[in-house]
């Protein structure tokens, strides 16, 4: 072969490749999604986040009786990062992965707000895109099953006249239940001392082994095991339809809104296409809804509250402001 | 007895099938580097989502036990622990495979694991309610101590001299308190973007343990002296299983050790084959043949590791506490059954759940069959010539590393810890002190806070941390610990010394 005809073999091959990848790229903005997507969860696997996102994907590549798919249209897999609480996977996410709509993640509100309003994080409000959500579950405020206290009046009126003796555990700091915590500190004037937990499970069994006087914990994780423990509020606008009987702090006079509640749903990185983001946002919620999917939530016992794109947005522009004040008093 | 009535359940051709299948791939995955116990039943909990909630948890109850005790296939033949609950098992384990008593170890190893689980089976079964109030009691204080203990044996343990061990825990110590304070959130020592997450157990294990068994495999093959292969010598099944069977003060040791840890939450399973070992040979007539190929040491750790399975479960199924890393995501295995743990376990979901525990019994049945007819064909992995069981070990490590937690970041942590400690090696220093350190670092560090959060709350840390029965139990066990390390210690120089005369 001369020289020449190995040149332009070569040319040939790099210009074709480059068609051939032009045509792929084309074909991929029309044809989204046309291979399985991955999400990514930031915490372990078995935890209350993973196994209720791989239960919320489940209907992903459902199909109707035409043979049409009736949400996202592929099947989701899930892949974790887990460390540092968080910050480990969703600063991968937000600065590496790939902005096509093929790595989605699941968020955990409050805790990457208000982790990136406190540490030197990548990911913020403004770099990642919602596009549904499927859970939310409220901080509760409970105690042993011996203990002194029978409702949060009484810890109040406690904590009062014995300023930092109650202590309250939570799962660890930044988490739902730390804000939770803040907010009870700073609507009632009180002092309480915070013991971070070692997860959910770890502050429960503070709890129950008596070793704190109270704590903040999830309600579906609360609910599940009323029979150890005394639930005395919910930290949310409303009343759960889990614990009908149990009053929210509101209702108690005490100040706290809904900043503490524990969201659950899926996001794409900023610059993932316009396209992409829209068929993901109409398709997300639908997947969440599907019956079978529900049915599972419901046997697990978790808390189910799907929002919409825009829904999301709002409640994350909510909870920003929110947070950046209540945080900004601590330092 | 209600557990006698659900035999039947187990008892299907499905269930069968699973219990095996489960056990054959959990002694596989077990012996793989990287796939430890709780990454195992991790990865297979989506499986589950399917299944009928006995035949799921038939599944993971299967993983778990035959995962424990596969990670002590790698340990002995290649001196890499599957998991970290078998780093005591590679050190008599090794030494034994080396002297060609590799298929004896191994049938040592499935032994005990068999007695070890069905004894710790038994307390689930029986103790349950007493001992799941037993693991309330044990608060942020009492497990600071605890770790406290597990730090008293690490200067013994596998190295020479015990400055040396001491100098290797410390430094495991110093490698647990990287990345994100767990308690906390600030970030600590995060020079690198690698460092982020701190340095997980397991990728620092492989690191420790394979990354120097690379390098000197391809150092002696270079040298043309093919250490590794060895005389498989003969496999005698019976004699190893009668003689085991009379080891019967390693035995008792081993299981009730195994069975303490498990019962105790948060202080995990990983330590309790080390701390079995530690009292074994501190119980021993020959304490001098430990880590020379004495199979007592074997027994003791692996007893341990398997009589701990089902003690860990008693605070997880009552009280939604587990016991040991495993079965925290076992947990995550029930509640996607829709079973919370609790009364209603035995009372409305009694069936699912006897069903499990009795299936547990079972699989260590399968458990031990298959392990000893694998250890009568597994010699042939002594066989394979150093360079290419150099290459082997060097994928399965960067692979199973990397399947930890997906990051890159742990195969750069695995390697840059290996190739010191290949260097360290050659000073005397063992990597057992140091893997021990970065699993007792964290317990003693978040309880310590913990406690001290309390304390400062309360009447005051310092007695906060020293009063109750158990604190001060623990209290006494520490110091009769190092009390005894240092009447060894000086009763072995003051025989040195007279031999000398």
């Amino acid at each position: 072969m001369s020289l020449l005809t190995q040149k332009f073999t070569k040319a040939g091959i790099t210009i074709g490749t480059g068609l051939l990848m032009l045509g792929v790229s084309v074909a991929n903005a029309e044809s989204y999604p046309d291979r399985p997507i991955g999400v990514m969860v930031a915490y372990n696997p078995g935890g209350a986040t993973d196994f209720q996102a791989r239960i919320a994907t489940l209907a992903s590549a459902k199909l109707d009786k035409d043979e049409k798919p009736i949400s996202v249209g592929q099947p989701i897999y899930v892949t974790n990062k887990p460390g540092a609480g968080g910050r480990k996977g969703w600063n991968w996410f937000a600065s590496k992965a790939p902005q096509d709509g093929y790595m989605l993640a699941a968020y955990n509100v409050p805790h990457f707000i208000a982790q990136s309003i406190v540490f030197d994080t990548k990911y913020s409000v403004d770099n990642l895109e919602p596009v549904g959500n499927w859970g939310a579950d409220p901080a509760v405020l409970i105690v042993g099953k011996d203990s002194q206290f029978n409702s949060a009046t009484e810890l109040v009126e406690f904590a009062k006249a014995n300023p930092d003796k109650v202590t309250v555990s939570g799962a660890g700091k930044f988490v739902g239940h730390h804000i939770a915590f803040l907010q009870l500190e700073k609507a009632a004037g009180i002092d309480l001392k915070y013991v971070p937990g070692k997860g959910g499970v770890g502050a429960m069994k503070l709890v129950k082994g008596g070793q704190v006087k109270a704590g903040f914990n999830n309600l579906s994780d609360a609910a599940r095991t009323a029979g150890d423990i005394k639930i005395l509020a919910v930290a949310d606008l409303e009343r759960h339809a889990f614990l009908p009987d149990v009053p929210t702090l509101k209702e108690l006079g005490i100040d706290v809104d809904n900043s503490s509640v524990n969201f659950r749903g899926l996001m794409v990185p900023k610059g993932t296409p316009q396209a992409v983001i829209d068929h993901l946002a109409t398709t997300v919620p639908i997947m969440f809804n599907d019956k079978k999917t529900l049915g599972k939530m419901k046997q697990t016992n978790s808390p189910v509250h799907i929002m919409n794109r825009d829904e999301v947005l709002k409640m994350w522009a909510e909870r920003q402001a929110a947070l950046t004040e209540l945080l900004a008093e601590l330092k | 007895m209600d557990f006698l009535n659900y035999f039947g359940n187990v008892f299907t051709v499905y269930h069968i099938s699973l219990l095996i299948g489960g056990t054959f791939a959990g002694l596989v995955l077990g012996a793989l580097p990287g796939l430890s116990p709780t990454m195992a039943v991790a990865l297979m909990i989506p499986f589950t989502f399917h299944m009928e909630p006995a035949a799921g948890l038939i599944l993971l109850g299967a993983m778990y036990t035959a995962t424990v005790a596969g990670g002590a296939i790698s340990a002995i033949l290649v001196n890499v622990p599957g998991a970290p609950a078998n780093i005591a098992t590679a050190m008599d384990g090794h030494q034994l495979a080396k002297q060609g008593r590799a298929a004896e170890a191994l049938y040592y190893c499935f032994t005990s694991s068999f007695i070890g689980g069905v004894l710790g089976i038994f307390v689930l079964i029986f103790f349950t309610p007493p001992l799941a109030d037993l693991a309330l009691k044990f608060g942020p204080t009492e497990l600071f101590w605890i770790a406290i203990l597990g730090i008293t044996i690490i200067g013994t343990i596998g190295s020479r001299s015990v400055i040396k061990g001491l100098l290797s825990g410390l430094f495991g110590i110093a490698l647990s308190t990287i990345g994100a304070n767990p308690m906390l959130g600030e970030d600590r020592f995060v020079y690198s973007e690698h460092l982020e997450s701190g340095i997980h157990i397991v990728a620092a294990l492989i690191g420790l343990f394979a990354v120097p068994q690379i390098l000197t495999l391809i150092e002696e093959a270079r040298k043309d002296k093919n250490t590794s292969v060895h005389a498989l010598g003969e496999s005698k099944l019976v004699r190893s299983v009668v003689y085991n069977l009379k080891r019967f003060k390693a035995l008792t040791i081993g299981s009730l050790v195994g069975i303490i840890v498990g019962i105790i939450p948060g202080a995990g399973g990983q330590i309790a084959g080390l701390v079995a070992y530690d009292q074994a040979r501190k119980l021993s007539r020959n304490p001098e043949n430990f880590g020379k190929g004495e199979p007592d040491g074997v027994i003791a750790a692996e007893s341990a590791n398997n009589a701990m399975v089902g003690p860990s479960l008693v605070p997880l199924l009552t009280l939604s506490i587990p016991g040991s890393p495993t079965a925290a995501v076992l947990l995550g295995g029930l509640l996607i059954h829709g079973l919370f743990p609790g009364p209603d376990l035995f009372t409305i979901h009694a069936e699912v759940t006897w069903t499990f525990i009795d299936s547990l019994l079972v699989a260590q049945v399968f458990m031990l069959v298959i392990g000893l007819i694998l250890s009568r064909h597994s010699g042939w992995i002594m066989k394979i010539p150093g360079h290419y069981m150099a290459a082997t070990i060097f994928i399965l490590a960067a692979f199973g590393t990397y399947s930890i937690q997906s990051s890159y970041s742990d195969v750069v942590v695995m390697a840059t810890l290996g190739v010191f400690m290949y260097f360290a090696a050659k000073l005397g220093f063992s990597p057992a002190p140091v893997v021990l350190g970065i699993i007792l670092g964290p317990i003693a560090e978040d309880n310590f806070l913990q406690g001290k959060l309390i304390g400062e709350s309360g009447d005051g840390v310092f007695s906060y941390f020293t009063s109750g029965m158990l604190n001060i139990t623990m209290i006494i066990l520490c110091a009769a610990s190092i009390a005894y390390s240092v009447y060894t210690e000086t009763k072995a120089r003051k025989m040195r010394a007279s031999l000398i005369k």
